[in-house]
């Protein structure tokens, strides 16, 4: 799960973070009182999930309350644009209003899952402020890394190597180890699986502060942290599939138009591959889960077919231990009670195939039946582009 | 032959009152696994669906002579699951459970360290030797015994390829679930290894996908320590980065963990690469009879 900057600096703040002073404003007129609060130069920041803001427009200075207002005006509602967010953009509905700080250079801090290792790793580069993936493809020396023992986390003698390791004036240190174990008790505190702080801040009187901060969470932690999970912003996602969260379905938009129902990710992934190979283009991820009861086959057909880019759905079950039998009644029972205007092609596999298809075959529905993931790719990608002309 | 479970594989299962594990015992039995005990804290003592139930996987397993676990408890409990089968001494713990947190794998990865069991999963279907045990939740008919060995990280993509090979008469010496979160057990390497000594494997199928690099890791173990012919496939050609597809493990991020990636070294390295889902069962009768 994703949080927005302020979120993110309040939970770090909370835990001896020092970030600069500022408060969230979803009003001009609340940005106003909140830079007249801070005094001096004030910097408004859009708060969006997607980083790239600043490029895009959405983190600006102000000189004066009356300039911080002017400028959460223009932000305010903005459809902001950045590499991340897609063409469409995203509306920015919040601002953070923080002071002005003076750089005098900029570091980067990251902490994230060594799948490998099965470890926490802690990463710190002189290189901060820009794209720290660039800096790991171009210059991976100027990531120091140090690997956290599970128990132990960060220990003080890892953070003042990386802290010496930046080359920070040396009388800086204790203030840098500070900030970094309290950066990954935040961390640990929280069930992240990635904490980033770039750049973090030298300022010329000598400070540091995290003066930008994303955090993701562990979603299979969530269920121990009640107060990150309040945290969600659903305006983030796409409404699709915060809908399909809520019916325990796995769903994710894509551009194509051939429909996917799949159980299991793993097939889903390479039921889209197979789209793409067979000429077609898949308009969405989605495992329905090893279940795929009747319900959940409503369900699921409710969710792709509120894409209005889906010419056809391509069924693929794979029943396993579950019975072709009851997963063709439920496709058929589904497809029965929703009226549907495009073309469905099913192919199942697992015990009871023969019964299975029988089911599908009689229904009197216009159901394609395929055999085979190349016969249903085939099949339903014909389908799609034949609706499409 | 097989590797990690065959005829004298003696299963305990954790969790074995609870309504999957219930299903899947019974599943495994039928499939001929020889499930000694089962493991519910506060029903020791008890008989569950004919097997006898502990209160603890020690007391389990010194009365049974158990020698694997598999776990079929809740994700907040898991971890300690897992930890407990590993004090126990059993030599392979199964971990179905999806959904446990990271971090907590990364204690009982921690914890395991030293230690002689070898923990499949989480978050996995499991694994089988065709013919002679079945440990999780895989459909046992579409399995046959052969000489081909079966590794992947998702479940029932698995059984898809699973099944096209046994479609063309190619059985398995044995499959295995790795299981499709950032951290788990047993990863590609180590079944790859496991694999390379075992004389009743002669080929092995990989099913990979997006996200991480354990891939690469085992495409270049494949070229430095495998004769035996390797076939590739990566699942997520299509997939958008920085979007989790399913698999808290499957994504694409930092421009790392392409399929396309994975593809090319796994190439590079030798393996024959199925570039379709439905050319996995072919690609791999192609390698066995040049």
């Amino acid at each position: 799960m994703k949080i927005h900057e302020y979120q993110a600096k309040e939970i770090l703040s909370a835990h001896g973070v020092p970030v600069p002073r500022g408060k969230v404003a979803d009003t001009a007129e609340k940005a106003r009182e909140i830079a007249d609060e801070l005094g001096g130069l004030v910097v408004v920041k859009a708060q969006i999930h997607a980083g790239g803001r600043g490029k895009g427009g959405g983190v600006r200075l102000a000189r004066s309350p009356e300039e911080a207002q002017e400028v959460a005006d223009s932000i305010l509602g903005m459809q902001l644009v950045t590499h991340q967010t897609g063409p469409e953009g995203q509306t920015v509905k919040r601002v953070l209003v923080e002071e002005g700080l003076k750089i005098q250079r900029e570091y980067y801090l990251g902490i994230a899952i060594d799948r490998d290792a099965g470890k926490v790793v802690f990463m710190a580069s002189r290189e901060g402020g820009v794209e720290i993936e660039r800096v790991a493809a171009e210059t991976p020396e100027l990531i120091l890394k140090e690997a956290l023992e599970p128990g132990l986390g960060l220990t003080p003698f890892q953070a003042r190597k990386l802290a010496f390791g930046l080359d920070l004036p040396a009388k800086l240190a204790p203030a840098a180890v500070k900030f970094m174990l309290s950066l990954y008790r935040a961390f640990e505190a929280t069930d992240a699986s990635l904490a980033e702080i770039n750049p973090l801040l030298l300022t010329e009187d000598g400070d540091l502060y995290a003066l930008d901060a994303k955090i993701n969470f562990d979603d299979n932690a969530l269920y121990r942290h009640r107060g990150i999970r309040e945290l969600r912003d659903t305006d983030e996602e796409d409404p699709l599939e915060v809908a399909a969260g809520e019916h325990g379905l796995n769903y994710i938009k894509l551009d194509g138009n051939v429909g996917c129902m799949v159980n299991g990710a793993g097939l889903a992934m390479a039921t889209m591959d197979i789209i793409k190979l067979a000429g077609g283009s898949p308009a969405n991820f989605l495992d329905v889960g090893g279940g795929a009861t009747a319900e959940q086959v409503r369900n699921a057909f409710g969710i792709i077919l509120s894409d209005s880019n889906v010419k056809a759905v391509l069924i693929n079950i794979f029943g396993g231990i579950m019975r072709c039998d009851i997963v063709a009644r439920g496709v058929v029972d589904a497809a029965k009670s929703m009226q549907l205007e495009v073309p469905i092609v099913v192919r199942l596999e697992g015990t009871n195939l023969e019964q299975g298809q029988e089911i599908l075959k009689a229904s009197a529905l216009s159901l394609t039946v395929a055999s085979g993931m190349q016969d249903a790719a085939e099949k339903v990608v014909r389908l799609a582009s034949r609706s499409r002309a | 032959m097989s590797i990690l479970v065959d005829q004298d594989t003696r299963l305990v299962v954790q969790g074995i009152t609870g309504r999957e594990g219930t299903f899947h015992t019974l599943q495994c039995i039928a499939y001929g696994t020889r499930v000694v005990g089962g493991v519910t804290p506060g029903k020791g003592g008890s008989v569950h669906e004919g097997i006898p139930v502990f209160n603890s996987m020690d007391q389990a397993c010194r009365e049974t002579g158990g020698n694997a676990s598999a776990i079929f408890v809740p994700p907040a409990v898991a971890a300690d699951a897992v930890m407990e089968a590993v004090d126990s001494g059993v030599d392979v713990v199964v971990c179905i459970t999806e959904g446990i947190p990271t971090l907590d794998m990364i204690r009982v990865r921690q914890f395991m360290a030293g230690k002689k069991s070898r923990l499949i999963g989480p978050n996995c279907p499991g694994i089988i030797s065709p013919g002679k045990c079945k440990i999780g939740i895989m459909p046992g008919a579409i399995h046959r015994e052969g000489t081909v060995g079966v590794i992947s990280r998702s479940g029932t993509l698995t059984y898809e390829a699973v099944q096209q090979l046994s479609s063309r008469g190619i059985g398995q010496s044995t499959c295995i679930g790795i299981g499709g979160d950032p951290i788990i057990g047993t990863n590609f390497v180590d079944a790859l290894r496991l694999f390379k000594d075992d004389p009743g494997t002669e080929a092995i199928v990989l099913i990979g996908e997006i996200g991480g690099t354990a891939e690469e890791s085992a495409a270049r173990y494949v070229q430095a320590h495998l004769s035996k012919p390797v076939v590739g496939f990566i699942a997520g050609q299509t997939a958008p980065p920085g979007r989790r597809m399913g698999h808290a493990g499957a994504i694409i991020s930092g421009g790392q963990g392409t399929a396309e990636e994975k593809i090319r070294l796994m190439e590079e390295c030798g393996l024959q690469v199925a570039r379709s889902p439905a050319d996995i069962g072919e690609t791999t009768a192609r390698i066995l009879s040049p």
